[in-house]
């Protein structure tokens, strides 16, 4: 990996990493953790929109497309309806137009393909 | 990673290594013991569901996705080539493709299975080796 991993511990960011598959799950938070990120994890949309129900909130929230119980299209749109104004980024492995459109257009912030890098995460952080 | 592995895995591979440290000294080998649980049950539930007459296309792609999104997240990439000749097949309702497809996929798993078993092993004796090494030096 070329260049030095940034250390955002001091500015105290929070992410929340939104993804029903454990493997996802286990890397996107890792990759967090390294950038110094503060980072919760839930398993699909109705999780996502629950913890923002509860008063936590975040400055990036990582966006599954699909997911069971609530996909990410559908938790993007009641998160923005709800006024949360986090960082959205849409994240799959689904790169066709049609859909990468209307998940933009559900709210989000970016549209990232996967796999996520420590230099794709960093990217979205420029302080 | 070396000529043993190359093929089987990609640069997101090296990138989870990259992830490894002192914190989560076994952050690789967990990550690869969770693809290999998960795909284990989506290798069962595409098995079971390639027996039931008619194919249901919409579900088995649905399968496939979940387990083109983990391999992708591993670096397994001859098993996510063949996910996506799959998705493709499952696309077209091509049901001999999709049967076809599916036999290389479950080879190419094992194989990648067995190699990053192996890998593992390798990894492991290597630290033991310095560990020995260092407490000669003592």
């Amino acid at each position: 990996m070329a260049g030095e991993v940034p250390n955002l511990a001091e500015s105290k960011l929070r992410a929340l990493v939104v993804d029903d598959n454990l493997v996802n799950q286990m890397t996107h938070h890792k990759l967090l953790d390294r950038l110094g990120i503060q980072n919760d994890v839930v398993c699909n949309g109705q999780e996502a929109v629950d913890v923002h129900c509860s008063g936590r909130n975040y400055d990036l929230i990582l966006m599954d497309m699909e997911m069971p119980i609530m996909n990410g299209i559908q938790a993007t749109k009641i998160l923005r309806e709800m006024g949360i104004e986090s960082k959205i980024a849409g994240v799959t492995t689904r790169a066709e137009e049609e859909e990468r459109k209307e998940f933009m257009e559900a709210g989000l912030n970016y549209f990232q393909e996967k796999p996520l890098t420590i230099s794709k995460l960093a990217s979205k952080f420029k302080y | 990673m070396g000529k043993f592995m190359q093929g089987y895995l990609d640069e997101q591979f090296m990138e989870l290594e990259e992830l490894q440290d002192d914190a989560n000294p076994n952050f690789v080998e967990e990550v690869a013991a969770s693809y290999f649980k998960d795909s284990a049950r989506l290798i069962n539930n595409i098995d079971q569901a390639l027996r039931r007459g008619p194919l249901d296309f919409n579900r088995l792609d649905s399968y496939m996705h979940q387990f083109k999104g983990s391999s992708t997240s591993i670096g397994a990439s001859k098993v996510k080539t063949e996910c996506t000749m799959f998705r493709e097949y499952c696309r077209a309702g091509n049901a001999e493709g999709c049967l076809r497809t599916f036999q290389e996929l479950k080879k190419e798993h094992a194989t990648l299975r067995k190699k990053l078993e192996h890998y593992f092993q390798v990894q492991a004796s290597d630290q033991l080796c310095v560990i020995n090494q260092l407490q000669n030096m003592c």
